[in-house]
């Protein structure tokens, strides 16, 4: 039975909006993982396993790379996409800047997914603003199956106006689960054939002065293109006011209308493509209405592009908030105070409280601090982005910024302080993945600078905070592994030494012995290498939980300072106790306990 | 049938499989579902929360004062999310007493941690919270069966993983 004959399939929005690509004859797809894009690329892996397509389907090493690899596909005239979340366009925005001026043969997807909220994000950037920058149309779909069906839509609008499109879910889309219907995956029976043309694919600046001219001309009929089109929800309704909204925003709307009982008497459109948008669209809401609310994520994109100030009412106007996520409680209040009814009363929220989140019960990550902090209890702490970003919990994190600046962090520190003759420890953590990201550019900086720090790179040989997707470092069937010890050696680092975390006492003497060759000689690199507890592809010990004895004085070293989860402090017995559901094992907390309290169960 | 149920507990505990177990026995049922689920950093043993909507509805966000039910597998989470609930809401949870602020609210209480233990399976606690639910006549939009041939279903060909997971639910609804 052919996959498109099943039932109905619960499919979480990244795995809709990766079929709706399938489906339409995507061949090259490039992504580098972030939450909350890191299960598209994954998804296109099993449909196209389902499936048997003939693909190019990886995980590149960063997002600027990924944009590259699926845009030179789409120079041949493939259907291609690249994914990543808002953050990653960042590092992309190069690549995409100049593709929006030289055009695309195959259609040309640029999934950009946004994190209002921000859930698991540094920003609460708008990647449709980069689209704007970029001078390209973008797509909001609302649901998991609208995303789906944009991902058909951007492939016809990128074919039929030559230009790279960009799709733009948020984590309610791509972290929203729906039941949908698959359809069949079609054969554009496409191959690459790359048309030489200098003029338009080497196009020196003054070329691009031209090329800019026509793609403004493309954003003008764009504006007018009938599939991207808003879309009324209640033209029966002829209200003074009207309602715009696009994304996860418009499915609130459409709730709220309905326990609000507005439904016959405000207007309610949906923006389906908020860049450009649709001129007559734009005309015909300011004629037809004299109050026009727009409630959209996480920027006035679409209300900044309504010229008609007065009837607009939005972020800039400060009718709706410009930061944080626009939730269902949120657009209900808003909507319900536009219309001028009474909205549903909001009920008394607990005090916050709970959980913050923590490095897992086992991790090795958690090791590694423990032993830089004690190896160097006074040092500076640059880190970078990543599960181990938590080591902040431990004191052992004092700055982030993005992928890779964890060493040129390092290097600044280094030399900020050498002008006033000051040598501060300073300890720089960067994960293994990300270090092949962003790290190895300021890693020959720093070498080729003279500055002197420790770089630990922490190895847990996965991706592990976005769900344990391969780094080069597993290598694919055709290709072959990258080591990171050669990468460093290569570099020219004279001190590349690993060593397994959960190791403590080892580790520790390592960090130390690390701190002094950097004072003396430059930069020292030590590979942390213990495997993530998340990823249960790879082998890991099993090792029996300790107990702690009568001896445990309750001074909570291993509750605060290492700040295992699986550690609890007992209040009525003033001792620390193993909590046997979570503990993996690990061992690491008989190191660190001062009085030699916990011990293996064998010795217990 | 309209129904809106919310899940906390920490990361790890295993939120995410029930919220798609649910989801997979609406689907069974012919209802339509919608869900919201947490990823990324927040997973990492802090408190995480996942929405589920059955029936017809366009947004996958439960509000405040709006869900029938809240699953709890922790019993530390269950006052941080009781304003979820409507009047005349239900909740279960993961405890051995019930907490002051759920006083007076109509509830259940299960001590998952120690049956699982006794199951020796630590991973189960998602599983017997689903079934002291469900236990309660009428609190959700499936019956117990429903749920067992969801389970059979999603783990077709693992038959130990199967058997866990049945023990698990079944301790649930016989606790």
């Amino acid at each position: 039975m052919a996959l498109s004959e099943q039932k109905r399939m619960l499919l979480q929005g990244n795995e809709a909006l990766a079929r709706g690509l399938v489906e339409n004859g995507c061949v090259v797809a490039a992504s580098y993982p972030g939450t909350p894009a890191s299960e598209i690329l994954s998804a296109i892996q099993k449909w196209q396993a389902a499936e048997k397509v003939p693909m190019h389907v990886e995980w590149a090493v960063n997002e600027k790379v990924a944009l590259e690899i699926a845009y030179t596909a789409s120079q041949t005239g493939l259907r291609a996409m690249t994914a990543m979340k808002q953050v990653g366009l960042n590092v992309a925005s190069d690549p995409l800047m100049s593709a929006a001026y030289l055009g695309v043969v195959g259609g040309f997807v640029v999934v950009s997914a946004d994190d209002p909220g921000p859930h698991s994000s540094q920003t609460e950037q708008d990647s449709r603003l980069m689209a704007m920058l970029a001078k390209i149309p973008v797509l909001d779909p609302a649901s998991p199956a609208h995303a789906r069906e944009l991902a058909a839509v951007a492939f016809e609008l990128s074919e039929a106006f030559r230009v790279p499109v960009m799709l733009r879910p948020t984590t309610r889309v791509c972290h929203a689960c729906q039941d949908l219907e698959l359809k069949p995956v079609q054969d554009l029976a496409r191959v690459a054939d790359f048309q030489k043309d200098p003029a338009r694919w080497t196009a020196t600046p003054k070329f691009r002065y031209q090329l800019h001219l026509q793609l403004n001309q493309k954003l003008a009929d764009i504006a007018a293109y009938p599939p991207t089109a808003p879309i009324c929800h209640n033209p029966h309704v002829t209200s003074r006011k009207a309602v715009v909204a696009s994304g996860p925003v418009a499915s609130y709307v459409k709730e709220t209308l309905d326990d609000l009982g507005l439904w016959d008497s405000l207007s309610f459109y949906q923006v389906v493509q908020p860049y450009p948008l649709h001129t007559e669209f734009s005309a015909q809401v300011l004629e037809k209405h004299d109050e026009i609310l727009v409630l959209e994520e996480t920027t006035g994109v679409i209300e900044m592009q309504f010229r008609e100030r007065n009837k607009v009412r939005g972020k800039l106007s400060g009718a709706v908030p410009e930061a944080g996520e626009l939730l269902p409680e949120t657009v209900e209040r808003i909507v319900a105070g536009f219309a001028g009814v009474p909205a549903s009363p909001v009920p008394q929220v607990a005090q916050q409280g709970g959980r913050r989140p923590t490095l897992c019960p086992g991790c090795p990550h958690r090791a590694s601090f423990y032993a830089i902090k004690k190896a160097a209890p006074k040092g500076i702490y640059p880190s970078d982005i990543g599960c181990y970003t938590l080591g902040v919990n431990l004191g052992a994190v004092d700055t982030f910024i993005c992928m890779g600046a964890a060493v040129s962090q390092a290097a600044g520190f280094y030399h900020s302080y050498r002008i006033g003759n000051q040598y501060p420890d300073i300890v720089a953590t960067i994960g293994d993945s990300t270090f092949f990201h962003a790290g190895i550019p300021p890693l020959i900086d720093a070498l080729a600078q003279g500055a002197r720090f420790v770089l630990v790179i922490l190895d847990n040989t996965t991706t592990a905070m976005t769900g344990n997707q391969p780094t080069p470092a597993q290598g694919t069937p055709s290709g072959q592994p990258v080591e990171i010890e050669q990468i460093v050696k290569g570099c020219g680092v004279r001190f590349c030494k690993t060593g397994d975390p959960l190791d403590l006492p080892g580790f520790t003497a390592l960090v130390k012995e690390a701190v002094a060759f950097s004072h003396s000689e430059g930069v020292a690199v030590l590979i942390a290498k213990s495997p993530c507890l998340v990823d249960r592809s790879q082998p890991r010990k099993k090792r029996p939980q300790p107990v702690v004895a009568e001896k445990c004085t309750g001074c909570q070293v291993c509750t605060k300072r290492f700040e295992c989860p699986a550690l609890v402090f007992d209040e009525s017995t003033g001792k620390v106790a193993v909590d046997s559901m979570i503990c993996s094992g690990c061992g690491v907390c008989l190191d660190v306990c001062p009085v030699g309290a916990i011990v293996s169960r064998e010795e217990g | 049938m309209k129904q809106q149920l919310v899940l906390s507990g920490l990361g790890g505990q295993g939120i995410l499989f029930v919220t798609r177990l649910l989801a997979e026995t609406a689907i069974a049922k012919g209802y339509p579902v919608l869900t919201s689920e947490t990823h990324g950093m927040a997973q990492r043993g802090g408190v995480v929360i996942s929405h589920l909507k059955v029936g017809d509805f366009a947004s996958p966000l439960v509000r405040p004062g709006q869900a029938d039910a809240l699953l709890s597998l922790k019993g530390e989470t269950l006052p941080l999310h009781l304003h979820f609930l409507k009047d005349g809401g239900f909740f279960s949870t993961n405890a051995k007493s019930v907490p002051a602020v759920a006083e007076g609210i109509n509830g259940v209480l299960v001590d998952a941690d120690s049956l699982a233990l006794q199951l020796k399976d630590p991973q189960a606690v998602n599983l017997i919270v689903l079934g002291r639910t469900v236990a309660q006549p009428g609190k959700l939009f499936c019956t117990a069966e429903d749920i067992e041939d969801a389970l059979r279903e999603r783990m077709k060909g693992k038959e130990a993983a199967l058997a866990r997971a049945l023990a698990a639910f079944r301790a649930g609804l016989e606790a």
